[in-house]
């Protein structure tokens, strides 16, 4: 008979669910290893380059000021270094890419309290940042062109000298070609990524693939991918029926730019979206509208950014006010 | 009933939930067997819901098995009888399963009785009016048996005003590990449906629903097939196997659709739910005589040498009936009684077997090891697992902060406890343990307003 005296006295229940926090995280980072494979295959290691140097940077960073709240282990900040890069030119300046790394995990997460307490997706405050801190940078595009192993456009340009490394060649992605030159990219060259555009975001066909995953494997809410993509073509094909020769078709609204992957890796961040599902629907409904409002009508040809996060910031008071009906009410 | 319509009602079931491992297999196929006497019984006097029962023996005096030791404190309040034939050796304070000190009546058993029960000197319970049969249920120390141990002569009587439209007997026996309600409908079922016509005579009603997980195909046939003889309108409803589907609530919305409005009973939705071996223990006495001194507990658990179904008697000390089942093989065993999700820590096993007791689940330390918590990633899962559809995370976030106030006004009294939300919490954030305790905080709270 054991001596039960040493029993140690808690509370019910004695049962858990396999998943933890950092399953669920390093499940997303696995899941975005395709993507990273699909930036080599366009941009060379140059796409390999920025992903290392902004992983280094949100690690370093997270265990830097985090304190006593550090989480290196739990994956977070990994996928926040991950597709930070995936947001970024693959000639970006591997040293702007490390400031981006640092803003994200500093600005977007530690300055809130850490992981689960930040308002917006830390990701796209490091590019927020980025894109207020180096707008030539981030706008100045490579073409898939097949070099493997060469570092590409500013890549290793050094910090604060006047970058003549290389005469860049900038590449019109496939939404500022539609807002300039109204030039249609064919929809092949949007499914597959054989255009130019941020490391992570050109094979909308990979993405999509990647995203139907993810909702099988229940890590992101399918209710924000779905109805992001029903608003954005619903109000797509509004304009694009009523005047075909001034706005993109809803096609190219959903497979060009960075929409999939704000749909599938972006707007679906735990953190930053609403808990319960009528503000879920709010939230992507929201994303959808933003979205196609900056780029018909904003200055820049790509508005998923600042859609996402101003969903986010809305998300707060999303919350608020979509209680859940609860049973017996 | 074709097999395709049980594929059918076997959809079943109530929104949101989970579907925590069963671990049934432990002890599912073990037949109910009879746990011997051993020499000491300890009776505690509030072993239910509501006032102690009050003593009606003395130190010194001899007592026949199934003779009434202590009588009904008040209407919520039940009997208490002897398990054995043997003398009453004290009159006071002893641990109680719930972790403290209450008063009890020890009874040491007469080694030379053969413990048969008197012959019963009921009148046939056909004859008897509503009140008698409910001062019977009420003497005989009937109390629901899913483990709330509510007196059930309070549950049976149905107010002015209201009526039984649906009687529901709970089988679903959702909790992990627990078989013993399986084994009752499986080998007491004659008993269970003789309970049913006696409960029936009196309340009436349009239908009588047996509500089963599908998990206990044998059970479901076995009833299925003893309810076409009978000619009351039983029907057996198998349900989806999902934790909290015994719950009360989440049975009646899984068979009638229909919601329970908050803090109110089954009764005001017509239905009256009782566990299947409280009904049983109708048959027990009003037959047999036999009043509730003892019940079908599960001893189970991956720490337990033999894992059982016991008939034990009301007070026999768990260490006895642990031992009868081989021990314990872990050194720092954790002991539920109970379920794994709703099961109370029990910290030594040096009190009785109550009426409330359903299982003894034993566990090694390394399953119940505590997991690391994290921040809340506002996954949802919580949101997706309350039964209730309340916000846990939410309630999480107000409980950590002491905002007991906005807690309620998320309706943290509606909670009852099924913990679904911390078993999927994927951050292993405390939440239904924080939850009971705002509960209780807030109940205080009540109180004291109140005497102010």
């Amino acid at each position: 008979m054991a001596d039960t005296t040493k029993t140690i006295i808690s509370t019910s229940p004695f049962l858990h669910d396999q998943a933890t926090t950092p399953r669920i995280m390093w499940e997303v980072v696995f899941s975005m290893v395709p993507v990273l494979l699909a930036g080599f295959y366009y941009f060379g290691i140059s796409a390999v380059l920025v992903t290392v140097v902004t992983v280094l940077a949100c690690l370093g960073t997270e265990w830097v000021f985090a304190g006593d709240k550090r989480t290196i282990l739990d994956g977070s900040a990994l996928i926040t270094g991950i597709l930070l890069a995936f947001t970024l030119p693959p000639g970006f300046p591997l040293w702007m890419a490390f400031v981006g790394g640092v803003a994200a995990i500093g600005m977007g997460k530690i300055i809130w309290g850490g992981l689960g307490q930040n308002v917006f997706n830390p990701a796209l405050v490091g590019r927020a940042f980025l894109q207020a801190a180096f707008p030539t940078a981030i706008t100045t595009w490579e073409l898939p062109d097949g070099r493997y192993l060469e570092a590409r456009g500013a890549n290793l340009a050094l910090p604060f000298f006047k970058d003549n490394t290389v005469d860049a060649i900038s590449a019109a992605t496939p939404l500022a070609k539609m807002k300039f030159d109204h030039a249609l990219t064919p929809w092949w060259d949007l499914l597959t990524g054989n255009t130019s555009g941020c490391i992570g975001e050109t094979s909308a066909g990979l993405l999509l693939l990647l995203g139907l995953y993810l909702v099988a494997r229940r890590l992101i809410n399918w209710r924000i991918p779905l109805a992001m993509a029903l608003t954005v073509v619903i109000l797509t094909s509004a304009l694009y029926f009523s005047a075909p020769q001034q706005y993109p078709p809803p096609h190219f609204m959903l497979l060009a730019g960075g929409f999939m992957i704000g749909a599938v890796f972006m707007a679906t961040d735990l953190v930053t979206s609403p808990l319960t599902p009528k503000g879920v629907w709010i939230y992507s409904i929201g994303i959808g509208i933003l979205i196609v409002v900056i780029r018909v009508w904003g200055g820049l040809p790509e508005g998923v950014m600042y859609a996402i996060l101003m969903m986010n910031a809305a998300t707060p008071l999303i919350n608020k006010f979509t209680k859940t009906r609860v049973y017996g009410h | 009933m074709t097999d395709q319509d049980q594929h059918i009602s076997a959809k079943l079931t109530f929104r949101h939930g989970v579907h925590p491992e069963e671990y049934k297999e432990l002890s599912a196929s073990a037949p109910i067997e009879r746990m011997p006497f051993v020499d000491l019984y300890t009776l505690p006097l509030n072993q239910h819901i509501g006032a102690p029962s009050k003593p009606i023996v003395r130190v010194g005096q001899y007592v026949r098995r199934g003779e009434m030791i202590a009588e009904p404190g008040g209407f919520v309040s039940v009997g208490l009888h002897s398990p054995v034939d043997g003398t009453v050796t004290a009159i006071d304070l002893f641990d109680h399963p719930n972790g403290q000190m209450s008063p009890a009546i020890q009874i040491k058993i007469d080694p030379f009785s053969t413990q048969q029960l008197p012959k019963p000197n009921l009148p046939p319970v056909e004859e008897m009016t509503y009140p008698e049969f409910i001062n019977q249920v009420q003497r005989a120390g009937i109390v629901g048996m899913g483990g709330a141990a509510f007196p059930a002569h309070v549950k049976f009587s149905i107010p002015e005003g209201k009526s039984c439209r649906y009687m529901m007997l709970n089988g679903c026996e959702c909790e992990p590990f627990l078989t013993c309600d399986h084994r009752v409908m499986l080998e007491y079922s004659d008993a269970l449906l003789d309970g049913t016509r006696i409960l029936y005579q009196f309340t009436r009603g349009e239908k009588v629903y047996i509500a089963i997980e599908a998990n206990k195909p044998d059970a479901i046939q076995k009833l299925k097939a003893a309810v076409g003889q009978t000619d009351l309108p039983l029907e057996v409803v198998p349900l989806q196997v999902k934790y909290p589907q015994g719950a009360e609530k989440m049975m009646i919305t899984a068979i009638l659709g229909e919601e329970v409005p908050t803090q109110k009973l089954p009764l005001d939705v017509g239905t009256m739910v009782s566990n299947v071996g409280t009904i049983a223990a109708l048959s027990d006495y009003f037959r047999l005589g036999k009043p509730l001194i003892e019940r079908v507990i599960t001893v189970t658990g991956t720490a337990v040498r033999r894992p059982a179904n016991l008939l034990v008697p009301i007070g026999t000390p768990m260490r006895q009936v642990v031992e009868y089942c081989g021990g314990i093989t872990d050194p720092n065993p954790r002991i539920l009684l109970g379920g794994p999700m709703m099961g109370m820590v029990q910290k030594n096993l040096d009190v009785p077997v109550i009426k409330g007791t359903s299982g003894i689940l034993i566990l090694t330390e390394q399953e119940v090891r505590d997991l690391d918590t994290y921040s809340c990633i506002r996954c949802g899962r919580c949101l997706d697992a309350c039964p209730l559809f309340l916000n846990p995370a939410r309630m999480g976030l107000l409980a950590k902060n002491g905002l007991w106030d906005e807690m309620e006004e998320y309706n943290v009294m509606d909670c009852f406890e099924c913990a679904s939300c911390s078993y999927v919490c994927p951050s292993n954030i405390p939440l239904v343990q924080s939850f009971r305790v705002a509960k209780s905080i807030i109940r205080e709270k009540k109180a004291r307003n109140k005497n102010v």
